[in-house]
């Protein structure tokens, strides 16, 4: 009935992991309690689990990203403490619990912090900013978002129930091979990334046909915003390399479930394939990270240097050529594995070739803000400090791509430190740039600067303290995911990168404080015009937070920075001579629906529970069949509506000035 | 003024068509991603067969050429559906489909006889990698049929109780796609699967 689901399954062998289980269960508790005291769960429902608004979206996205942010954070200060105490079997993790940290950090930051937060922001600007009303399918749009949702749940119930996996985040075959790994770990990390990766796929494929045929009148490729750009490339990354990761986990839950050997020691399996098809997706996966984050700076540092974005014709081409080149780098992540010479130089050449594109932007930017009149709003501070930590994990990235030098390296601290070193300056301040730059936007009001400064800083200076130590210890040939080691000349070096982990927590700390101050003071703060940095782009002319339509008269584009031109020429701001009928896809539960069944599906073949995944696929398959059918998804908003909200928007806009 | 109010509801009409074919376009292309990858995989693995049966001992060529012709026939079929759906002719739609559906459903018990009769032999995908990912490549080309015929079953429902309006007419395209994208994918698994093993 119940498949391998015992009572067992309850973490009750260990305080630590029964306290992790009950930190989980009581947060969410603590949620439904507010919720119910609060009496919101009408209002959750329908005006934000059921809507497919690209905004709300968008915003649910970034609310998923935030609360993984601090779950993966978690995991990490815990890894950072037991290896600054760990000397000789020193500690307090046993090396099975210690191994699922590092196992679900990696998998939570990547899958459930950093896409999501990438998707969430391109939902919620990409649209806006090409003049558009929605993206091209707004009801995939929310069952992208609660795919996703469905596999972080995944990972976070593998704390109350069973264990989660030990085989890092890359889940490399023979040893999460059922052989070596017969419990439901392995398992959870499988359907987690299986589920959500169909949602990122589908995402890819949303913002690709949006980009490319719902652009506003007049707005050619040219003139689209070097976020919009990045945004189109990293999507069609998402579509096609995604495919990738759906074909490897599938193998490896094939070998699990079914006794196929595709990557097993014995029968004929091959293991070198998995991490082929591993990083056929994975190396294209840093870049659906990263270039959005550029596209995110690019806009940053032109707004706050009050200058046009310099080189935008070399910023685009730039981008288009890591997008390609991404797919011809993948052997670097297995230099050691045996390839012959002349493989590994051509990939580490391939490799050292992709470092320029990336190096041409970092001029982008610099000379962008050179002469310019520079606002330091905490977004541009993100901007700043990542271009500057962003060039030395570049540096020691090509010094990786040299295969005699990766032997020494591989698998050490040093490349802990450099993808870090990327990631977190990179990816991370990326979104946390556009995340304080576009708030406004997306509620209305301002998030506190002060909060934001001091976030920056601690993130910043707590990134240094926790990573450079890293590359030294690298060095020093200390090999990554270490429950333990017996070399006293490490323990320093990891002392100071605990030290550094409590500092990021002061700058996860300061964001949360952010977020109330900036919720009890929005009276201060309030962006009446919908445009409060002096943009230069289309997000800007219309209201914050946009009403459902986003714009009642799409706009005709004639320049790249159409609503700075606008506000030179006077022509912003302008009332339209009459409105009409706007048509609105309406909401729907086929989405949480959607997303619902298929955490329970996967949760019911992590356990084998047959009947249960047979139940939860057939329910899937009617929604769909039900919501696809269904010829009457949309509902129109009248003229006089249109006019009644627009009249309410002037009406501000009139008593600011 | 209505006139001008039509015209705009079937411009966006027509826009919703056109993004929903690049959708699904972009779609076969991932879908084909994969299918390339289960092809290498397979590729790679045809020489660990673990010393159990190799594809010369498996295959016969009789069964694949037969679930080639209906196949084939099959896209052909929904060729002539298609053409009835431009000239509205709904009951000439219909039964084309169900010709199709019948190919279809042929094909699917032929290899499914296949499958089985290897599986009852002891040539299952658990004996070795070799056929793991023979099981695994023809087995989602399989899989993806299936889909096609619980398509083609709900399509036909919907002509025949909605007739052939724009949505409807729409999704039947976007049908064709993905059952002549399966017609190239089975030419694919019979040229490189079948053929070479039996030779
Ligand atoms: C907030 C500060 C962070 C700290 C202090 C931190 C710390 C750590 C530590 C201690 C490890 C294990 C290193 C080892 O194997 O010896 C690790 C691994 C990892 N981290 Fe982070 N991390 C942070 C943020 C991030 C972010 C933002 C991402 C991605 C978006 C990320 C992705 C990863 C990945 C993929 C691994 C590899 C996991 C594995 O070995 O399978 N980390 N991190
Ligand atoms: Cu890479």
């Amino acid at each position: 009935m119940f498949g391998k689901l015992t009572i067992e399954a309850l973490p009750l062998y260990s305080a630590i992991a029964a306290g992790g289980a009950a930190v989980t269960v009581g947060g969410a508790l603590l949620v439904a309690i507010v919720l119910t005291w609060l009496k919101a769960w009408k209002y959750l429902w329908t005006d934000w689990l059921t809507s497919v608004d690209h905004k709300r979206i968008g915003i649910m996205y970034i609310v998923l990203a935030l609360i993984m942010l601090l779950r993966g954070f978690v995991d990490a200060i815990m890894m950072r403490a037991q290896q600054a105490m760990a000397l000789n079997a020193g500690g307090y993790l046993p090396p099975e619990h210690f191994d699922q940290i590092f196992s679900s950090h990696g998998t939570i930051m990547i899958f459930f912090m950093a896409m999501p937060f990438m998707t969430g922001l391109i939902n919620l600007i990409m649209p806006l900013q090409i003049g558009t009303r929605d993206v091209a399918f707004p009801w995939l749009n929310a069952v992208s978002l609660w795919l996703s949702a469905a596999g972080a749940a995944l990972v976070m119930v593998s704390l109350v129930i069973g264990k989660f996996s030990t085989a890092g985040w890359t889940g490399y075959p023979p040893y999460s091979g059922i052989e070596y790994n017969p419990g439901v770990g392995v398992d959870y990390w499988i359907w987690a990334i299986l589920i959500s990766g169909v949602g990122s796929t589908m995402s890819g494929i949303n913002f690709v046909v949006t980009i490319l045929k719902r652009r506003a009148p007049g707005m050619t490729l040219m003139r689209m915003t070097p976020f919009t750009w990045t945004a189109l490339c990293a999507s069609v990354l998402m579509a096609f390399a995604f495919p990738a990761i759906t074909v490897a986990c599938g193998l490896l839950a094939l070998d699990r479930l079914a006794g196929m050997h595709f990557f097993t020691n014995a029968h004929g399996g091959n293991m070198m394939n998995y991490a082929n098809l591993f990083w056929i997706w994975g190396h294209p996966e840093v870049y659906i990270l990263i270039l959005p984050a550029f596209g995110i700076f690019s806009e940053v540092v032109a707004t706050f240097s009050r200058k046009r974005l310099f080189g935008y014709e070399s910023l685009v081409y730039a981008t288009a050529a890591i997008a390609i080149l991404s797919f011809t780098v993948w052997l670097h992540h297995f230099f050691t594995m045996g390839s012959s010479a002349n493989v590994n130089a051509f990939f580490g050449v391939t490799t050292m070739i992709i470092a320029v594109p990336t190096g041409v932007k970092v001029f982008n930017w610099l000379l962008t803000m050179y002469r310019g009149r520079i606002d330091f709003h905490p977004s541009m501070m993100w901007s700043i400090g990542f271009i500057v930590t962003f060039v030395i994990g570049g540096m020691t990235g090509v010094l990786l791509a040299i295969p005699p030098a990766d032997f020494l390296m591989h698998n050490t601290t040093f490349l802990v430190a450099h993808f870090h070193n990327m990631i977190i300056p990179g990816v991370l301040f990326g979104y946390l740039a556009g995340y304080m730059f576009w708030f406004p936007k997306a509620f209305g009001f301002e998030l506190n600067r002060g909060w934001g400064l001091a976030s920056f800083w601690c993130w910043l200076i707590g990134f240094y303290l926790a990573f450079m130590p890293l590359y030294l210890l690298g060095l020093k040939g200390m090999p990554r995911r270490m429950e333990t080691y017996n070399d006293p000349t490490w323990q320093p070096y990891l002392m100071v990168a605990a030290l550094g982990a409590v500092v990021v927590l002061c700058g996860i700390a300061s964001m949360v404080i952010q977020i109330y101050v900036s919720i009890r003071d929005r009276k201060l703060t309030e962006d009446r015009t919908g445009d409060p940095f002096d943009g230069r782009t289309l997000e800007w002319s219309t209201s914050s937070p946009p009403p459902p339509y986003n714009f009642a008269v799409i706009p005709t584009v004639g320049d790249r920075e159409p609503f700075l031109e606008a506000k030179k020429n006077g022509t912003a701001y302008r009332r339209p001579a009459s409105y009409a009928p706007i048509r609105i896809p309406s909401n729907t539960p086929a989405g949480v629906i959607l997303g619902g069944f298929a955490f329970v599906l996967g949760f019911a073949i992590v356990w084998h529970i047959w009947w249960l995944v047979i139940v939860s696929a057939i329910v899937m398959f009617i929604t769909v069949i039900a919501r696809s059918s269904d010829d009457n998804a949309e509902f129109t908003l009248s003229a006089g509506e249109v006019k009644r909200m627009e009249d309410e928007r002037f009406r501000q806009l009139g008593s600011r000035a | 003024m209505s006139v001008v109010h039509m015209s705009e509801h079937e411009r966006e009409e027509a826009e919703t068509r056109e993004q929903r074919a690049l959708g699904f376009w972009l779609y076969l292309m991932g879908d084909a991603v994969i299918f390339a990858l289960l092809f290498a995989t397979y590729a790679i693995m045809i020489p660990g067969t673990a010393g159990g049966p190799t594809g010369k001992d498996l295959f016969d060529l009789n069964n694949a050429a037969l679930e080639t012709v209906l196949l084939l026939v099959s896209s052909t079929t929904f060729g002539f559906a298609s053409l009835s759906v431009r000239t509205g002719n709904r009951s000439a739609v219909i039964g084309w489909l169900a010709v199709t559906f019948l190919l279809g459903a042929g094909f699917v018990f032929l290899e499914v006889r296949e499958f089985a009769g290897m599986i009852a032999k002891g040539a299952g995908p658990d004996r070795s990698g070799f056929l793991s990912a023979f099981f695994t490549l023809v087995g989602t080309h399989g899989v993806h049929v299936t889909m096609g015929l619980l398509w083609i079953l709900i399509l036909s429902a919907q002509v025949a109780l909605k007739g052939l309006t724009a949505p409807v007419a729409s999704r039947l395209y976007r049908l064709g796609l993905f059952w002549h994208f399966l017609d190239i994918a089975w030419v694919g698994i019979f040229s490189i699967v079948y053929l070479p093993g039996l030779l």
